[in-house]
């Protein structure tokens, strides 16, 4: 039970295939897989469809495939960040599905814990509901959203031990832990592998069950929207 | 005169009781943390997966590891707690945040919310809006009552598509406060010189 790869590109071998649908972590630009994005891009696979709650900026993140046009899918709940990406959307050339983001954070858990569909009350009333199951419960109004089903989860954590428990720093947790469970395969860039046995068993957030490839890297970790208080 | 957006802040800051978690939305409710009362403690909730957010760090402090659901840098005080974002969204669905306090561009009478898209403009995305104002125990709105061409935000029904449908409770406005009530808007607190008349010229949506 080897875990632990060596690079990003080798971490990624024989997973990748064009028309994948792949779930990947982070918020904005914070907890973002960027080492195996980077690998993406240079794997070269198209026509990718994104779970993802952004699509990154322009230069970094999802972005950077959107520039190689190697994404024809994205499933997101906030978009705003990034001109390449309204270009693309705008001339039809990339398709987009909004997700409010509790409903494609609760997706890919529930995915990830084998429950096909689930009720909510979130988008009741709105375009989101048009053509889903409404039902009522108790009295209100829910409507029934689809759990995801990735071929393959990129994801982000601080550390994990040789296993893949991981442990996430931070906000930087985000949508790691859901977009890790509703892969089939999981690989995780971590900035430290530490020996098994190193990280308390009590403290672990992602258990190592849900993740099957690991690789240790420098992160960038670029900074969105810098603001400080005066001193 | 009406109130101005650190005016609208303080009023809305009016609404949090001691020991509430409550979820900030993104322009003028953000101001909100600035005015919470003496003597009353709320916990903030960033959507991003933080209970317990705190101000912005001090220059060379920024951690990129540590943002708000607007992507900015913030920190964490002695009580904060992170989580993923399943989580987060299972305790604003699951009825745990008290109230949430957000900003629109129109509110019907009947308390729907109209502040994600604008057809033919460009679109970002709601969000976390639709599963907030579907979620927590009560929703207030800030918002200018009018818009730059001074037309109503509080209408009949809106025209904007819907982040929600009858979620709104209360509406803080430059001109003053009104809750959703049964047939309508019903004044609660005009702002200083401006008269009931005032409120109900300016207003397009039925007030009861």
């Amino acid at each position: 039970m080897k875990k632990v790869y060596g690079s990003a590109a080798e971490a990624l071998d024989g997973l990748l295939f064009d028309g994948m649908f792949i779930a990947a972590g982070g918020f904005g630009l914070c907890g973002i897989p960027e080492l195996l994005l980077d690998a993406i891009k240079d794997a070269g696979t198209k026509d990718l469809t994104f779970a993802s709650n952004n699509a990154g900026v322009d230069d970094f993140g999802i972005g950077i495939l959107l520039q190689t046009k190697q994404v024809k899918k994205m499933i997101s709940s906030y978009v705003g960040e990034n001109s390449e990406f309204m270009r693309q959307y705008l001339s039809g050339e990339l398709e987009l599905e909004f997700n409010p983001q509790g409903t494609l954070a609760e997706r890919m858990r529930a995915g990830g814990c084998g429950i096909p569909g689930f009720y909510t009350k979130t988008g009741v009333g709105t375009v989101i509901a048009e053509g889903k199951e409404h039902k009522d419960f108790d009295g209100e109004t829910y409507i029934m959203e689809r759990g995801i089903f990735a071929d393959l989860s990129i994801v982000k954590a601080w550390k994990a031990d040789e296993t893949g428990n991981a442990v996430f720093r931070k906000t930087a947790r985000n949508f790691n832990p859901p977009a890790a469970m509703c892969g089939k395969t999981c690989v995780m860039e971590v900035e430290e592998i530490v020996p098994v046995g190193s990280l308390d068993p009590d403290s672990i957030h992602l258990p190592g069950i849900y993740v099957h490839r690991i690789i240790q890297g420098e992160h960038e970790k670029r900074i969105e929207q810098r603001t400080v208080r005066a001193a | 005169m009406p109130w101005d957006r650190n005016d609208m802040a303080a009023r809305a800051a009016q609404e949090l009781e001691d020991g509430m978690y409550v979820n900030l939305g993104i322009g003028i409710p953000t101001l909100v943390s600035n005015y919470i009362p003496e003597g009353v403690e709320v916990t903030l909730q960033s959507e991003n997966g933080m209970l317990g957010m705190g101000p912005f760090p001090i220059e060379g402090e920024e951690d990129a590891d540590l943002i708000n659901a607007g992507k900015q840098t913030i920190t964490e005080l002695p009580q904060t707690a992170y989580f993923d974002s399943a989580a987060s969204f299972g305790m604003i669905r699951g009825g745990k945040i008290a109230m949430a306090i957000l900003g629109a561009m129109e509110v019907a009478e009947n308390g729907d919310l109209a502040n994600w898209m604008i057809p033919g403009k460009l679109v970002k995305g709601m969000g976390g809006a639709m599963d907030l104002v579907a979620g927590v125990g009560r929703v207030g709105v800030v918002m200018d009552l009018q818009n730059k061409h001074g037309d109503s935000k509080l209408l009949k029904e809106c025209t904007l598509p819907l982040t929600g449908q009858a979620v709104v409770h209360r509406i803080i406005t430059n001109l003053g406060v009104l809750d959703v009530v049964e047939g309508g808007l019903s004044i609660v607190e005009c702002a200083p010189g401006v008269s009931e008349e005032d409120l109900r010229a300016a207003t397009e949506a039925t007030i009861v």
